[in-house]
């Protein structure tokens, strides 16, 4: 991210070298030499890339994806603490496809052997994560009046995960949540009185912690999901999965910020609250306390705000030289805007 | 000393004006990873200049609220920071009309220079 212009010169390289790797890899895992097609780079930072290729096998096609942290070089910055790792990730998804949630279908993980770092292979699902498409364009039409239920049903399958069959996850209940964003703006040298309030009105509300923690995903959101002309495809982004109250999941899918514009439909841009709790309630959910849901909605807008300001702050602070890290600190107004809104509401 | 025009106000419409118009379209041509980073910069350029137009006077009204509010005298970051330690202590809750008041300015302030067009 810092050093565009000396990624772009060793890309060939780069690519040569993932392509080594997944050839060893595919060839283990498919028992048979495997020959890598179509390989390009989706998205991501110096960190955290994700690539898309073919896979050819015996004259079969398979069309894959892969998760990958290269291997750390001296001064890379650090990943997040509330970030899983690569084989955790795993193994989360594969719970999770095991249990019926649409998410990728993971395959295999790369070993020492193959060079790349802490990566592994996902089956490639279609459509697209681009919130303001799936909002506006034409082919997404029906889709639009579908996917306001479908986030619920698929909320309502995560949320029924066997913990049982998850790798160690964190447990972050609502408590330790509003420490964790109190800590974060005490990390930056500028105080914040619209959030200072929002947490402590969070603080004197926060829900009891729950019997039974569930598998929460923690970034379940419009952008952060592929849908096509029929919907939701595949639930993507495991990396804040942790343990805790399922209803953080369902209130981060209705902060406005995630509503790209469509303002008067909460759940995601697509329908209403009644229309994603209806939903998670039909497909096995617990019922929804709305006072609930109204709290981790509260609390994810905060989040969101926090968030804002980290990003920005990872810029100046040196560690990663971004103008548009930068820019996203101007952001988190708006999420100052939606609380004072919210707390009026709540009145 | 006035500086000759253009404002700074006319010089930042005139730079964002020409990035947005001439350079974007090239560079989504030649390589739109940085035509989205311009639109990014000509975005920022524009917060700049409504920034330069509204935040004296802005910053001003903050400062007589917060005095007031308060009951206490400082510049605008050390009043903000005790207003910060109030809310995190719960001495100052929204059922304070004052302070809600307070906080709905500063914020249509901010929002007025970062994104007038938030909703």
């Amino acid at each position: 991210m810092n050093d565009h212009s000396h990624m772009t010169a060793n890309r060939g390289t780069e690519a040569e070298t993932v392509a080594a790797g997944l050839a060893s890899a595919a060839s283990r895992y498919f028992g048979g030499p495997a020959t890598i097609e179509g390989l390009r780079r989706e998205s991501g930072g110096a960190s955290r890339q994700t690539w898309s290729f073919d896979a050819v096998v015996a004259g079969q096609r398979h069309e894959l994806i892969l998760r990958r942290d290269p291997p750390t070089a001296g001064g890379r910055e650090k990943a997040s603490a509330t970030s899983l790792d690569r084989p955790t990730e795993f193994g989360v998804l594969r719970a999770a496809f095991n249990g019926g949630v649409r998410a990728p279908e993971v395959l295999f993980e790369l070993g020492v052997q193959d060079g790349l770092g802490e990566a592994f292979v996902m089956r490639r699902v279609g459509g697209i994560a681009i919130a303001r498409k799936l909002l506006r364009d034409p082919p997404y039409a029906d889709a639009r009046k579908k996917i306001a239920h479908q986030l619920g049903e698929i909320a309502a399958r995560i949320h029924a995960v066997d913990t049982a069959n998850l790798p160690p996850l964190p447990h972050r209940e609502a408590a330790d949540q509003v420490a964790a964003l109190r800590a974060a703006l005490d990390s930056l040298d500028q105080p914040q009185p619209v959030f200072e309030l929002a947490l402590s009105w969070l603080d004197r509300r926060r829900p009891a912690p729950t019997e039974r923690p569930r598998l929460v995903h923690g970034d379940f959101r419009t952008g952060n999901y592929l849908a096509d002309e029929s919907g939701v495809t595949a639930i993507l982004d495991w990396e804040g999965a942790h343990l805790g109250d399922p209803i953080e999941d369902l209130g981060w899918v209705c902060v406005k910020s995630w509503r790209f514009g469509s303002i008067d439909k909460p759940a995601g841009g697509f329908g209403s609250r009644e229309d994603l709790w209806s939903a998670y309630r039909r497909a096995g959910g617990a019922e929804i306390d709305p006072a609930r849901a109204h709290w981790w909605e509260v609390f994810g807008t905060v989040r969101w705000g926090v968030i804002c300001l980290t990003q920005a702050w990872r810029h100046l602070s040196g560690s990663v030289k971004s103008m548009e890290l930068a820019s996203i600190g101007r952001r988190a107004v708006e999420t100052e805007v939606d609380l004072l809104q919210l707390l009026k509401e709540a009145r | 000393m006035a500086q000759d025009r253009p404002t700074a106000s006319e010089l930042l419409n005139a730079i964002a004006d020409f990035l947005r118009e001439e350079a974007t379209p090239a560079l989504d041509r030649s390589d739109p990873r940085l035509g989205f980073q311009m639109r990014v910069a000509v975005n920022s350029l524009a917060i700049l200049e409504r920034e330069w137009r509204l935040a004296p006077d802005a910053d001003a009204r903050e400062l007589a609220r917060l005095k007031k509010l308060l009951g206490s005298d400082g510049t605008l970051p050390e009043l903000t920071r005790e207003l910060a330690r109030q809310l995190r202590t719960g001495e100052r809750d929204e059922r304070d009309p004052e302070l809600m008041a307070h906080l709905e300015a500063t914020t249509n302030d901010k929002i007025a220079i970062a994104n007038p067009r938030w909703r």
